[in-house]
């Protein structure tokens, strides 16, 4: 049974953005799932509506079986500790004000830890994340940013979660830094059965970290299934050019023309058709679905080859 | 200014620069050749950007400079405001990382282009200045010039921002182009665009393009010299296409390692331990990399490695670089 469930979650925003179109996704325990797309995809309201930071429009989120919409209060805050979120900025992660300690003590204290517990419970999440313990007494101006983001894994960890959300986790980090935090991610997954969303833009640590990638694209997802699978042959012609834009990498390049449509005015029929290079007049018509059903690997483009049946 | 031919575009010459008690840039020197392309890596901190924008004499707040910059020949030091207000933007252009920094929010997008080659006289006639701004909205790749033009800023994405700064860097022909981190708010789609771009532009123009950048593939794409700096020292130069497979500095190999590539699927990547030394704590008498670097003798904490040549057109700043075609840490 999946430990996350989406399906078929909306979103429109008040300025009449459809941020999150009919999005379904699923994450099994001790998985790492990747979201990918560029900005405006919707992918962080995406991680929102899992986090029931936002209420989707239309479309159920479960949890360990736990329609989300129907638990609330204290009910939601002992399911929270289960969901944990990483975010993107490690300045702003944290409170300047408190010490590393403290961030995760109060994490604790919120998730109903007896406080006796605690101090014992921060040292060994800061061992955890390789940060020596006698570091919980200082702030996060005095730690580098790769120390920070890894005290943001260890408060996300204190709860016990099953499940991590990241969202651009390690986008801000610098590479020798980041390389740390993505081991540290991938022992967690390996040691500790650890489940993790990982929301990114940056496609190099997607295919590294993660077992399955769903790619977004103007609130859409638009090609789902196993990393390396998609890698190897991307389907929809908007994965193929969007692996080949990759900067130093040797796949011939797609250069797509124009910018991703205003979220706000998107085109009908395939949100995509616009800069498709491969669109034929249909693709402006209809909208197609997510095929084939119930496959590893999935798209959602009339031309296809997985559209067409053999 | 003119120049013989052999003198080389830009000359920076042991370029040190230091803001209160923290060194950023020391003893930087590097040349650019006509038309050429310098690509300078480097991590956060590494003192990139303040010597990129040094040779726009814009280091930033509270800098103390010294050394030498000399464009076609020209000591742009020995240049007062004035002169020097006229090098920026008619000889010398500025992408920087954040196009928002460089428009005006309140004003067209058009009359900021004009506004480029009117300061700098470029085109006298009014409107031939608008028809230059037509073709040069055209030139980096904008679809509807004319509609653009009468478009503010937060009408267009980031990406066209991006176009419209870049048309506004190159509107005086200048002999060189700076670009700090001109594709990291970017897209990768549309960073790809927008590297395709420069080049395009090299070739058409014969524009010199020194570009900063903390992402191994953008130096990759552009395929030019690279310049590795940390801790404010260049620590590795050469050609992209050798530094980049077979670096000689263990900071350049670790920051390969430390990257995600294809085929290592969630293995160890070779993370480089702890993080680099804040500008602050930098020691002359020491190579900076020696406290996180596995090749390090006691040596290393004593003297500070000179450039040295360590293969053709390729020097790096190591008692004990590694040896090409030799295996990392044999």
């Amino acid at each position: 049974m999946s430990l996350l469930s989406v399906e078929n979650i909306s979103k429109r925003y008040a300025n009449g953005v459809l941020a999150v179109d009919d999005v379904s996704l699923s994450v099994a325990p001790g998985e790492i799932v990747g979201i990918v797309g560029e900005s405006g995809c919707g992918k962080s309201t995406t991680a929102k509506i899992i986090l029931k930071l936002l209420e989707p429009d239309r479309g159920t989120v479960r949890f360990a079986g736990h329609d989300l919409a129907d638990v609330r209060g204290r009910r939601l805050r002992s399911l929270r500790a289960r969901f944990q979120l990483v975010p993107q900025s490690p300045q702003t992660a944290l409170d300047p004000r408190m010490t590393v300690g403290a961030a995760i003590a109060f994490n604790l204290r919120v998730h109903g830890w007896s406080r006796a517990k605690i101090p014992d419970r921060v040292d060994e999440m800061l061992d955890q994340v390789g940060i020596a313990p006698r570091l919980r007494d200082r702030y996060p101006h005095e730690l580098s940013g790769g120390q920070v983001q890894r005290v943001a894994i260890a408060r996300a960890l204190a709860t016990g979660p099953d499940l991590l959300v990241c969202d651009e986790a390690v986008s801000a980090l610098d590479k020798s830094v980041q390389a740390q935090v993505l081991n540290l991610l991938a022992r967690l997954q390996r040691e500790r059965g650890i489940a993790i969303l990982f929301i990114s833009h940056d496609l190099g640590v997607v295919e590294h970290l993660c077992d399955r990638v769903a790619v977004m694209y103007l609130g859409r997802v638009v090609e789902e299934g196993p990393a390396e699978e998609i890698w190897a042959r991307p389907r929809h012609p908007y994965t193929q050019a969007l692996l080949s834009a990759i900067p130093g990498e040797s796949r011939s390049r797609i250069v797509l023309a124009g910018d991703p449509p205003d979220p706000a005015d998107a085109p009908a029929g395939c949100a995509f058709h616009t800069r498709c290079p491969r669109a034929v007049e249909e693709c402006a018509r209809r909208r197609p679905d997510l095929l084939p059903l119930a496959a590893p690997h999935r798209d959602a483009c009339a031309l296809s080859t997985s559209a067409v049946p053999v | 200014m003119s120049a013989p031919e052999d003198t080389p575009l830009l000359e920076i010459e042991h370029l040190s620069v230091t803001f209160g008690a923290a060194h950023a840039v020391r003893d930087v020197s590097l040349r650019l050749d006509p038309g050429g392309t310098v690509v300078v890596l480097g991590e956060s901190g590494s003192g990139k950007s303040v010597t990129a924008r040094s040779v726009l004499r814009l280091p930033g707040r509270r800098a103390s400079v010294r050394g030498r910059i000399r464009l076609a020949g020209c000591d742009l030091f020995a240049l007062d405001e004035k002169a020097m207000r006229q090098v920026r933007g008619r000889d010398i252009g500025f992408v920087p990382q954040d196009p928002n920094s460089s428009l005006d929010p309140l004003r067209r997008i058009g009359t900021q282009v004009e506004e480029v080659l009117q300061v700098h006289g470029a085109v006298a006639d009014r409107r031939a200045r608008r028809a230059r701004v037509a073709e040069l909205l055209a030139l980096v790749g904008i679809p509807n010039p004319a509609r653009t033009a009468r478009s503010y800023p937060h009408e267009l994405s980031g990406g066209m921002r991006q176009r419209v700064v870049i048309a506004m860097a190159v509107a005086c022909a200048p002999r060189l182009i700076i670009a700090d981190e001109p594709t990291t708010a970017l897209d990768v789609t549309v960073q790809a665009q927008v590297l395709d771009l420069f080049t395009t532009l090299q070739r058409e123009l014969g524009t010199a393009l020194l570009l900063v950048t903390h992402d191994v593939g953008v130096a990759a794409e552009l395929a030019a010299d690279v310049v590795v700096m940390y801790a404010g020292r260049i620590v590795e130069r050469g050609p992209a296409a050798a530094v980049l497979t077979a670096p000689a500095h263990p900071y350049t190999a670790g920051l390969l390692g430390a990257r995600p590539r294809p085929g290592l699927r969630r293995g160890e990547l070779a993370a480089i331990p702890g993080g680099p030394p804040p500008a602050t704590e930098v020691v002359d008498a020491a190579c900076a990399f020696a406290p996180r670097c596995g090749r390090a003798e006691p040596a290393c904490s004593a003297t500070a490695p000179e450039l040295r040549d360590v293969g053709p057109g390729r020097a790096a700043a190591c008692l004990l670089p590694i040896a090409p075609l030799q295996e990392v840490g044999a």
